[in-house]
């Protein structure tokens, strides 16, 4: 039953993991918009119609 | 001709308003103005007519004049501006009020393909802003404003800051701190289940370890994520003030202290499970309560109307300065739309000034050279100079808010941090008693078990979280019908209002209306709309708006007595627009302010009538509030609605005309100090002092995005009738928060029975809490559900 002092650090640091990523998406800004993304999904991507010079 | 009939019921292909008066085509299509057209221009040479293809008729209509941007080429203004600048790059947010559909998106992320120096910009859709990087060497900051304001997406920039005070307004911290206290909450929650279930002799071996393990996580729980429960509850302390923080940052501390104890000790598991759980919920209830509305601003002042820089005359030349160094003396040249950020003389012989922002009043107002013109008007005809006579923070609007009574408001006790001090107190005589008692069966071991196990117990957890919870839901209910609450404090003040008063213009009338008594036929409307276009006056806008003819027609002789009236041939007919005394109007007399009277080739036609005309169901505003509130009705203009209104209002000797701003601002304070509790309805700057004295002040506005003054709600005009209901629901609002203190304290009476015998388990007190917690946010969002549906204030 030794392994469970493993597994109860394997859970913890997991855990952590998951926190720093929540901060560092927090940090970074990511949760600032929750609506803008959602509508921008749903514009097609450029017409290739007669715009070469694009990019 | 053809064309014009053809297209006479089309709408724009811009901005969909209907075309009536000139035509504009371009590539088959029809716009309205000269505006929509170029922007459609803009955006069909850019390969950007997608821009249609998403929402039909997205754009803004582009009647309104633009602004001058010469200012935006100032190093000292581009440098407050800016959010980040290095060799190649700058980039700067813009708030955009007109941003409004899926196609202003796809628009404005577009915008590189207009401009090749633009690297990039990206858009936040409920705050209205668009964050825009561009190399500054290929591309000017003043270029990439005019390139929006080229498609119809002017930039709001004014004195006060609008992008970076939002900016600092978002609660990452508090984001931070819940996430660790669910971190800390599920992680001992798996490591207290052994302890729930009864461990087996083999599992003894681990108690210790998670014992430890829950202590680990409660440490960061309470020093970290429950630091503002215990910095909150010490500085009301300090200004000798239990509010509801007190004895919640008391209890973190009694269950810390006592599972800090009984860890190290070993001689019991510890709170640690309901120590984290607690601080959790507490977290989610603040959060809950700091929910605000991005798209709105509450907190603007005087400098969110004003203009960032003006132009200035000196020896001769024009030169741009920053509002906030304008000095007296100063010559400023203001083109047409600019306000006037300072008072000042004119110095051109007159000018018609747009006080709209100021008064509500929608009617432009002539100033003639050496009349003082205050801040905040805005010029409408061509450029004028004015002398600066007083300093932009001295002048006649910005004190108002200057005004000292302001910053004296005192801080209202709520609901909660009255209940909260009568907590504390009864918790602490019933955990003393219970400590007392056991020391005297001479049990010490016991006595500082129910002396702490009352405390954890009687906890007023369950009111942190219901009033948020209630109110927030009720913010939700008045949020769908365009009433818009700054926080929740406003609703406990909302549902205490027992006297209303009403600013006249603007807020209890509605848009301005027009009316022709007397007969006209086609060719008449042509003529008088004709000569009435050659006059800046806005009464003639207003005919020629009110007409609409399809053309006009050339007028000869064109005189225009200042005063009196306009006259003029067309068509050799002779058209006498104006006064009673302009006019032979055959002795036709109308009482109304506003009239213009209609002579052709000399004889009398009738009579325009210019005036406000009243909100609709406003009647039953009044008397529907009348049974909850005192009326009181406070007005700027002169007394010749009173007649009028003396029938609809409800208490005509509460009635007071040509009131100035700072008057009405004494009238509120006068029934403040006869303990009244002040609900105030206004909309313009000039009742923003009387808004912000009252106890709750409320901006009427048609369009919630336009400026409204600083105020703790925003209501939509049309929402306006259903104002008595919205008190209505905060009174229950207030009774459900009343009636969930009574089954919380129920609960807490179950666990105080446990408490005291020295007898509660760790166990027991992690199940109280939740379920108490459960059964509260159940019961408030049922309530508030009940009320709304009863007041029809939510559809089934």
């Amino acid at each position: 039953m030794g392994i469970i002092y493993f597994l109860i650090g394997c859970s913890i640091v997991i855990a952590l993991i998951f926190l720093t990523a929540f901060f560092w998406a927090m940090r970074t800004g990511q949760n600032d918009d929750m609506h803008t993304p959602a509508m921008r999904i749903l514009f097609d991507d450029d017409a290739p119609k007669g715009s070469e010079d694009s990019k | 001709m053809i064309t014009e009939a053809t297209l006479k019921d089309t709408k724009c292909y811009h901005c969909g308003a209907e075309i009536k008066q000139t035509t504009y085509t371009f590539d088959e299509k029809a716009f309205c103005c000269a505006g929509c057209e170029s922007v459609y221009q803009v955006l069909s040479a850019g390969n950007l007519c997608d821009y249609y293809a998403y929402n039909s008729t997205p754009g803004q209509t582009q009647k309104i004049n633009e602004q001058q941007y010469a200012f935006l080429e100032e190093e000292f203004i581009i440098k407050d501006l800016i959010d980040y600048r290095d060799n190649t790059i700058t980039k700067i947010t813009f708030y955009i009020p007109s941003i409004h559909c899926s196609s202003c998106i796809w628009l404005l992320e577009h915008l590189y393909k207009l401009n090749q120096g633009i690297l990039h910009s990206r858009i936040d859709f409920l705050k209205k802003q668009v964050a825009v990087t561009f190399k500054h060497e290929e591309v000017s900051l003043k270029q990439v404003v005019e390139l929006m304001v080229s498609v119809g997406y002017e930039p709001l920039i004014s004195l006060q800051d609008v992008v970076k005070e939002k900016h600092s307004s978002v609660n990452r911290d508090l984001i931070k701190r819940i996430a660790v206290a669910g971190l800390c909450m599920g992680n001992v929650m798996l490591f207290s289940f052994p302890e729930y279930f009864g461990l087996s002799a083999f599992e003894y071996q681990y108690k210790t370890l998670f014992g430890y393990l829950n202590l680990a996580f409660a440490v960061p729980a309470t020093l970290y994520c429950s630091r503002e429960f215990f910095e909150s509850a010490w500085s009301g302390l300090k200004n000798k003030l239990i509010n509801l923080d007190a004895p919640l940052a008391l209890i973190i501390a009694v269950l810390f202290i006592r599972t800090v104890f009984e860890v190290l000790t070993q001689t019991g598991a510890g709170f640690s499970d309901t120590l984290t759980g607690l601080i959790f919920l507490l977290l989610m209830g603040r959060w809950v309560k700091q929910r605000s509305y991005y798209h709105l601003s509450f907190e603007r002042d005087y400098r969110s109307y004003f203009p960032v820089a003006v132009s200035v005359l000196k020896n001769g030349s024009e030169k741009v300065q920053a509002v906030a160094e304008l000095n007296v003396n100063d010559r400023m040249l203001i083109h047409n739309n600019e306000i006037t950020p300072a008072d000042a003389i004119l110095m051109k012989t007159e000018a018609f000034f747009d006080f709209s922002f100021v008064t509500g009043e929608s009617e432009p107002v002539k100033k003639v050279a050496g009349e003082v013109v205050y801040a905040g008007g805005r010029l409408i005809g061509a450029a004028a100079e004015l002398e600066v006579i007083k300093p932009v923070s001295q002048s006649y609007l910005t004190s108002l808010w200057n005004n000292e009574t302001f910053s004296k408001k005192t801080i209202e006790e709520n609901f909660n941090d009255t209940i909260a001090k009568y907590f504390s107190l009864v918790s602490f005589v019933i955990a003393f008693a219970a400590a007392g008692y056991w020391l005297y069966a001479n049990d010490s071991s016991k006595a500082w078990a129910a002396f702490t196990a009352v405390l954890i117990v009687a906890c007023p957890c369950v009111l942190s979280l219901s009033t948020p919870f209630t109110l927030s839901a009720l913010l939700g209910v008045f949020d769908k019908n365009k009433f818009y609450l700054k926080n929740t404090d406003v609703v406990e003040k909302l549902a205490k209002v027992d006297t209303t008063v009403f600013d006249k213009t603007g807020t209890i009338t509605g848009t301005s209306g027009i009316s022709l008594t007397g007969e006209l036929n086609e060719l008449d409307k042509v003529y008088v709309a004709s000569v009435a276009h050659n006059s800046l006056h806005p009464l003639s806008r207003e005919i020629v708006k009110f007409l609409n003819p399809n053309t006009f027609l050339e007028v000869r002789n064109f005189e225009e007595k200042p005063g009196n009236g306009v006259a003029g041939f067309v068509n050799n007919t002779e058209i006498r627009l104006g006064s009673h005394a302009f006019v032979n109007t055959s002795g036709d007399y109308s009482v109304d302010s506003s009239v213009v009277y209609v002579e052709i080739d000399g004889t009398y036609k009738g009579y325009f009538t210019v005036g406000q005309q009243w909100r609709e169901g406003l009647y039953g505003l009044f008397y529907g509030l009348r049974k909850l509130t005192d009326l009181h009705l406070l007005s700027g203009d002169t007394d010749q609605d009173k007649h009028t209104l003396y029938h609809i209002f409800p208490s005509p000797d509460q009635m007071l005309f040509q009131q100035s701003p700072h008057e009405k601002l004494e009238y509120i304070k006068d029934l403040q100090s006869q303990n009244k509790h002040v609900m105030m309805l206004g909309d313009g700057l000039n009742d923003a002092g009387a808004l912000k004295q009252s106890d709750l002040g409320i901006a009427v506005t048609d369009n919630i995005n336009n400026f409204s003054p600083a105020c703790d709600a925003i209501i939509k005009g049309e929402s306006m009738v259903k104002l008595p209901k919205f008190i209505r629901l905060a009174k229950k609002a207030m009774l459900t928060i009343k009636l969930s203190f009574v089954i919380s304290a129920s609960y807490n009476l179950i666990g105080v029975y446990f408490a005291i015998q020295g007898t509660l388990s760790p166990l027991t007190a992690a199940v109280l809490m939740p379920l108490s917690t459960i059964t509260i946010i159940t019961f408030t969002s049922v309530c508030t559900r009940y009320f709304s549906k009863q007041l029809k204030l939510r559809k089934a």
